[in-house]
């Protein structure tokens, strides 16, 4: 046991647990945004996937890790302005065009990948780090927490900025109205179509650097289906979250903590299958939700596309 | 002026039906093919190629009557799943751990019983495992209304590691360098039809479909399970009970796809190998969207994309394209579903007023 409170283990840990949670905390707020307002926006994966794609693309051919972060964003939001079209302008079923933005996504990045990187497999240099006077210091913390790239206090900083956002502004208002009544927005003045697109955007943009960040940061190299489902489950993670996030946060650290065990643990020299810890994250939402299913909050229109004057 | 009225009853009991249909199909292969000559390629010789393998050659027309089997029992999952209302997302899960145990379980069982009733056997081990995999979606969603598209998505992430798990440590066959379970011997897996590799799990499939369909079309079971579907609140208060009916339609639902694991591994492989997971779930959602929940459509269209299938898996080894290309095509043709449903459902608005 005495491996396990060694300082490499921890370090392990933690480092890892943020590599893996600041993807999952960046969806997380992002689909959070869209279901406010109404979206429910299962292209969420296919959105992080793309936002990989160019993320490395742009890191990769433009030698810069911002530079790959925006292009990351700019994919996201290339993939939810489609999502707008179809479900916020149209109003198709959301869940349909979710599952076909995300099965193409899939195909499409897996496919250019084919054609640009499967001979050479490029990779990218370890991504440069603003290290945190004092704190990056911290033993056990510091390298962990303190000694990591701008997007990761960004993201945490972003939390804080949302919580500020739904709770004093009239932008929060909006969206919550957007989800809950539309009608009365409309009744109010503003646009319910013109407060989700936003959202929707909103969501692509922050998903996309998510998935950059899981390409460059995380990986260092794009693979197909790389995000392998991670987008679902920064889809529960906002769920769980009752609008909150906060709570999103606390769920990211914990799904980043089991989806880092596994390497830790090797580090460590315990040799657990991959398969075994994989499945912890996804029992753990399973078992929270039995748990916790009643407090699930979901807006009252969410799914439902607004037409005005339709009952 | 009959004549009039009767061209126009041609144009909207025919033609329209029709061309909602084809006209998906057809926009999602021009966008596919102009996806193809972005990248080099030539459409008309992939498509070509992809009918050719999938459809007129010999050989390649097996295949693609075999790789009907286990999606005919996913589509027929899905039907009874979707016209219950319900989004069964978790097929993947409930197929691959169906199918995991059916390939422990049938070399075993086929010492002590005689062939045929080991094929009985592993049917309703695969059903019953599948319908099992669904029952903690059926519980949040019947109890706690939880949103069953996350929770079936979960339960999938969850299903295809525990059967990866599976595969490598308690099954494990010993004599093998890859994890694998123990092999069904060919002679003993699923009897073929005539000269051909094609197995009586096609009909089985087949089947499948059609049974469904008469269920839910047909039968007092299946009107209260599309009245729950339709509208949830109405079937509380016609007096049915919806919990109940929320379980059957999530059990069946994932029985049949866990049958379609079934069929796949004693029909074709007769092993399953760590990491395997054909992931046919997602695909056939368009396929059954396209049927519009039809039994008769729906086998129809798994058969044009079996040939899809097989014939794309040709075409990525001879001309280069992966097989990735095929699930741009389903999310184009699910896209343009989506839109074609629109312009209909607009088209009908603005000739009723």
């Amino acid at each position: 046991m005495s491996a396990l409170l060694t300082e490499t283990f921890i370090t392990a840990l933690l480092f890892g647990a943020v590599t893996a949670g600041v993807p999952l905390l960046l969806a997380g707020i992002g689909e959070q945004i869209s279901e406010k307002a109404g979206v429910l926006n299962i292209g969420l994966e296919g959105m992080m996937l793309v936002g990989a794609y160019t993320g490395f693309c742009g890191a990769y051919y433009l030698n810069s890790f911002w530079l790959g972060f925006l292009l990351g964003g700019l994919g996201g939001i290339s993939v939810a302005i489609l999502m707008v079209l179809f479900c916020v302008r149209l109003g198709l079923n959301q869940i349909v065009i979710g599952i076909a933005l995300t099965l193409g996504a899939d195909g499409l990045t897996a496919l250019l990948h084919h054609f640009q990187f499967s001979r050479t497999y490029p990779r990218l240099s370890s991504v440069e780090t603003m290290v945190i006077p004092f704190a990056g210091a911290i033993p056990f913390l510091g390298e962990a927490f303190f000694q990591r790239h701008p997007i990761v206090y960004f993201s945490i900083v972003l939390v804080f900025l949302l919580i500020w956002i739904f709770k004093k502004t009239y932008i929060g208002l909006n969206l919550q109205a957007a989800g809950d009544v539309p009608a009365a927005l409309d009744v109010t003045g503003v646009s319910v179509v013109s407060t989700r697109t936003w959202a929707v955007i909103a969501t692509g943009f922050l998903a996309g650097i998510g998935g950059a960040f899981l390409a460059n940061v995380g990986a260092g190299l794009f693979v197909p289906f790389m995000t392998g489902g991670a987008g679902f489950i920064a889809i529960v993670l906002a769920m769980l979250a009752r609008g909150n996030p906060t709570w999103v946060l606390y769920g990211a650290g914990l799904f980043g903590v089991s989806l880092s065990l596994t390497t830790a643990l090797q580090v460590a020299g315990f040799n657990i299958p991959t398969d075994v810890v994989q499945m912890l994250p996804f029992t753990m939402v399973i078992l929270m939700l039995i748990l916790l299913g009643r407090n699930s909050y979901l807006p009252a229109a969410l799914t439902l596309p607004y037409v005005r004057g339709e009952r | 002026m009959s004549i009039v009225a009767n061209k126009n009853r041609i144009i909207s009991d025919l033609a329209l039906p029709t061309l909602r249909i084809v006209a998906p199909i057809l926009l999602a292969l021009v966008a596919g093919g102009l996806i193809l000559i972005l990248l080099g390629k030539d459409p008309f010789s992939y498509y070509w190629y992809v009918v050719k393998r999938g459809l007129l050659s010999w050989s390649g027309l097996q295949a693609t009557l075999v790789r009907t089997a286990p999606l005919m029992f996913v589509a027929a999952g899905l039907i009874v799943a979707f016209r219950a209302g319900i989004w069964n997302l978790g097929v993947d899960g409930q197929f691959l751990l169906a199918a995991v145990i059916v390939a422990a379980v049938a070399p075993s069982l086929n010492q002590y019983i005689p062939n045929w009733t080991m094929f009985v056997g592993a049917f309703v081990i695969a059903g019953v495992v599948g319908g099992a995999w669904s029952v903690i979606p059926a519980y949040l969603k019947a109890s706690h209304g939880i949103n069953e598209i996350i929770t079936t998505l979960m339960m999938t992430f969850l299903g295809i590691s525990l059967a990866n798990v599976l595969v490598k440590i308690p099954f494990n066959d010993p004599s093998t360098t890859v994890p694998q379970t123990v092999t069904l011997p060919v002679e003993e897996r699923l009897p073929r039809l005539f000269d051909t590799i094609i197995h009586q799990g096609v009909l089985f499939g087949v089947v499948a479909v059609l049974g469904v369909h008469f269920l839910m079309t047909r039968t007092a079971f299946g009107l209260r399970l599309q009245v729950v579907g339709a509208n949830p609140k109405a079937a509380v208060h016609a007096g049915l009970n919806v919990r109940i009916l929320t379980y059957f339609a999530f059990g069946l639902s994932a029985a049949l796809a866990g049958m379609g694991g079934a069929v796949e591994i004693l029909g074709v492989w007769g092993t399953v190998r760590a990491d395997w997971n054909p992931a046919y779930g997602l695909l056939v959602v368009p396929l059954v969207f396209l049927a519009r929940f039809h039994g008769f459509g729906t086998i129809a269209f798994v058969l044009f994309f079996a040939v899809l299938m097989i014939g794309g898996e040709s075409a990525s080894r001879r001309l280069g394209v992966p097989t990735f290309f095929v699930l741009v095509l389903v999310g184009l043709l699910l896209m343009f579903l989506a839109i074609v449903e629109y312009l209909d459902h607009r088209w009908r608005q603005t000739r009723k007023t």
